[in-house]
């Protein structure tokens, strides 16, 4: 069943994710060719709409859109009309008028992506909305581990962090679930949202026991998201939950949303280590980009008209005679 | 001085036959005829026992419902200085298409209220603008800084009800302390929005599971309950009359209560909205369903019901919030609080507590007119020599709010759409006919 929008991991069964897997897997030897790109999406229009600063994010997806021969319109919030004052609605409305194929919205507010679906025609896919779900992360996020693991039946998985104001956390933990793993959300106690625990995960506020996990995903400190003191101090964040190699187990696989920050959540030394997968995400990040906007647009929905095109009025009713 | 407003017109001169008339606070639970001469009613009889008096118009009632007019004591009228959003004119339309004959208007507007120039001057616009009457209450603090006391004998004077900081808590225990000694000289109920603003800060929804699923900020009934806790403490020491505005979860309801069991000038009022629905409502990221205090749990949904059949809970109040569509037409983390609800609140709660059988018809009624005596109001009532304020309703009448529009300027209505049981058809405020529903015709007898 062809999905028209992807705006969070909820929506997807396990069947739509495999899918989309296998679809990434399928363009993984594009990048092997001399020429690094396909025709598939040829003359589709895929309209980046940030409303926060992304650099991996937004590039994949440019790349992902480029590589499947679409053009690519980069509309960042800073320096546009939205610092003039122009709402959502308004942007949306003015980039529609461009029939963008799809458009790819990152914001600060949850339900954003959902919001503009429902005032475009265009496919739209969320990548990242507030502290809600960032799916296109937790998909390439699966991607990678399938590789490494094969099946996450049964694995372990250990997300580690600010959990409260992380989209990553909350997609992953619906994804990996969906895929079979058991998930143990690991923080400080003023980072774990209350009542997580219902949505299918363990809640652990310290280290031990680490060495259970098949996986580690540490999550970044988002000191942009900290306008209160949710931790004593980074020194006592550090000391506390910082992934060194100390603390990971050789067999153990490491992972990470990006960017690191390096000597907080992440020791030096385990970021460049073998068990790493942080640059694999990366790679995974535009096939899997590609494989999405494929679903999405590589048949064109009935329907969909371009708002460019100039039909003629259509002919008069026959009349009675 | 009168307190509350409304611009003259022709007295009503109506006869009303064989409605059901049901007014529990006069005994009247009965079909009847009812004769309202030059605004004032003058009979209550038999239905079929009252001939029509030359000038009168006679409207068919049978099968319908008459009570005494609602009484809202909390709604949010926009003016002075947000009249895109509402107005006096609009607003009481609204709360006349909903069965009220009377609002009372709070002052968060820009400027707040919380001057006798402002109080004079909205009066004299009701006179000219309201359809129902229509009480003001005034800032506690100026400006709703939560720092200085208004004038609050002045304001009295000039005609302010009560006073409150409504969308905003008092914050500091010592200045509404204050307000509370001062209550002894000036009179006036203190209205109070509940708030711990640390706990509540950056919140868009319950804390609860829905918003831990949506990624969304939440407020905690902590926020409201421990400020709830720390007020009737208050206002027990300095034996000060306090009204707890807008009741959202469970422990506020025992806190009001236990406070009443101990002989504290404390009542409470509850919301539609919070009666009838919860934080799992709000999972389509509505902004509609956007306000303060938010939607909560099943289980303080409850709570509130209980608190509204055992009388913990005084009163309904609809707290209609009309807002701009450009301020709901954003993320929901973005969105203004609030929902319309005047147009909305009898046929939601009877649809969803009376005809469920969860609490009974009269009971309603009752709780739609007591916010009258929270604040120092007479209780509109169906008896000969009362002035004209009651509505007529059908019970059976079956609509969607908001499909024939609205009388309110805005919207943003959480009902909206939703099938709703039981419609007014007629409003009469202070002796004059405020509201007729326009499908509905009136067939001369």
């Amino acid at each position: 069943m062809r999905q028209r929008h992807l705006l969070s991991i909820s929506e997807l069964d396990r069947e739509d994710i495999e899918r989309i897997l296998a679809r990434a897997a399928s363009f993984a030897e594009v990048f092997g060719r001399e020429i690094k790109k396909t025709p598939a999406l040829r003359g589709r229009l895929v309209v980046n709409l940030f409303y926060e600063a992304s650099t991996r994010t937004r590039s994949s997806f440019e790349l992902a859109a480029k590589t499947l021969s679409a053009d690519v319109l980069n509309f960042a919030a800073a320096g546009s009309s939205v610092e003039k004052g122009e709402s959502l609605k308004d942007t949306v409305a003015t980039l529609t008028a461009y029939s963008p194929d799809a458009i790819v919205i990152r914001s600060p507010h949850a339900g954003a992506a959902a919001l503009v679906a429902g005032w475009t025609p265009a496919s739209v896919v969320n990548a990242g909305d507030g502290k809600h779900e960032h799916p296109t992360q937790a998909l390439l996020d699966l991607y990678t581990l399938i590789r490494r693991l094969g099946s996450l039946e049964g694995r372990e998985v250990w997300i580690v962090g600010d959990i409260l104001h992380s989209r990553v956390a909350r997609s992953n933990l619906l994804a990996l679930r969906k895929m079979g793993a058991h998930v143990t959300v690991c923080g400080p106690p003023t980072l774990i949202p209350r009542g997580i625990e219902e949505l299918g995960c363990d809640v652990r506020y310290e280290l031990d026991g680490l060495s259970g996990a098949d996986v580690v995903y540490a999550l970044r400190m988002q000191n942009e998201r900290m306008s209160e003191p949710f931790v004593p101090s980074l020194r006592e964040y550090a000391a506390q939950y910082q992934i060194t190699s100390r603390r990971l187990g050789a067999r153990q696989l490491l992972m990470h949303p990006g960017p690191v920050n390096r000597g907080v959540e992440l020791s030096g030394e385990v970021v460049d280590s073998p068990q790493s997968l942080i640059e694999e995400q990366v790679q995974a990040g535009v096939i899997v980009r590609m494989a999405i906007l494929f679903e999405l647009l590589a048949v064109p929905s009935p329907g969909r008209a371009s708002h460019l095109e100039i039909s003629p009025p259509p002919a008069p009713e026959p009349q009675p005679a | 001085m009168t307190a509350l407003v409304l611009a003259p017109g022709p007295a009503a001169d109506l006869l009303i036959r064989g409605a059901h008339a049901l007014d529990p606070g006069a005994g009247v639970d009965r079909p009847a005829d009812l004769l309202i001469r030059d605004g004032v009613i003058a009979e209550l009889g038999a239905p079929g026992s009252l001939p029509a008096p030359d000038g009168a118009e006679v409207i068919d009632a049978e099968g319908h419902h008459l009570f005494p007019g609602f009484v809202d004591p909390h709604v949010h009228l926009r003016t002075p200085g947000q009249e895109q959003k509402e107005d006096l004119e609009t607003g009481t339309r609204a709360a006349a298409a909903g069965g009220f004959c009377a609002v009372v208007a709070m002052p968060n507007t820009d400027p707040p209220v919380d001057s006798p120039e402002l109080i004079s001057s909205l009066r004299k616009a009701a006179e000219r603008d309201a359809r129902v009457g229509i009480g003001f209450l005034a800032a506690i603090t100026r400006g709703l800084e939560g720092e200085q006391l208004t004038e609050m004998a002045e304001l009295r004077g000039a005609g302010a009800l009560g006073f409150t900081d409504d969308g905003q808590p008092v914050s500091s225990a010592a200045v509404l302390r204050l307000a509370m000694q001062y209550q002894r000289l000036c009179g006036g109920v203190l209205a109070l929005h509940e708030e711990d603003v640390g706990l509540s800060r950056g919140g868009a929804l319950h804390e609860g599971q829905v918003a831990t699923e949506l990624g969304v900020r939440g407020i905690p009934g902590l926020a409201e309950s421990t400020m709830v806790t720390r007020d009737v403490a208050l206002a027990e020491y300095e034996r000060a009359r306090v009204h707890i505005q807008h009741v959202s979860c469970q422990e506020s309801v025992a806190a009001v209560s236990a406070a009443k069991q101990r002989g504290a000038g404390v009542t409470a009022e509850v919301t539609p909205h919070h009666l009838l629905l919860t934080e799992d409502d709000v999972r389509s990221l509505d902004t509609r369903l956007k306000m303060n205090p938010p939607l909560r749990t099943e289980r303080d949904r409850q709570a509130l019901l209980d608190g509204l059949r055992s009388g913990a809970i005084d009163c309904v109040a609809t707290d209609h919030a009309p807002h701009a569509r450009e301020d709901k037409e954003v993320p929901f983390e973005q969105a203004a609080m609030g929902t319309t609800g005047l147009e909305t609140a009898f046929a939601a709660l009877h649809t969803g507590l009376v005809r469920p059988g969860l609490i009974s018809l009269g009971l309603l009624v009752e709780r739609m007119t007591a916010g009258a005596e929270v604040l120092g109001l007479p209780r509109p009532g169906i008896a000969s020599g009362q002035p004209a304020n009651l509505c007529l309703a059908d019970l059976e009448a079956s609509w969607r709010p908001g499909e024939g529009g609205w009388e309110s300027r805005a919207e943003n209505c959480c009902f909206a759409g939703r099938r709703l049981q039981g419609r007014v058809l007629l409003t009469v405020a202070g002796g004059r006919v405020a509201y007729r529903e326009r499908s509905w015709t009136l067939t001369p007898a």
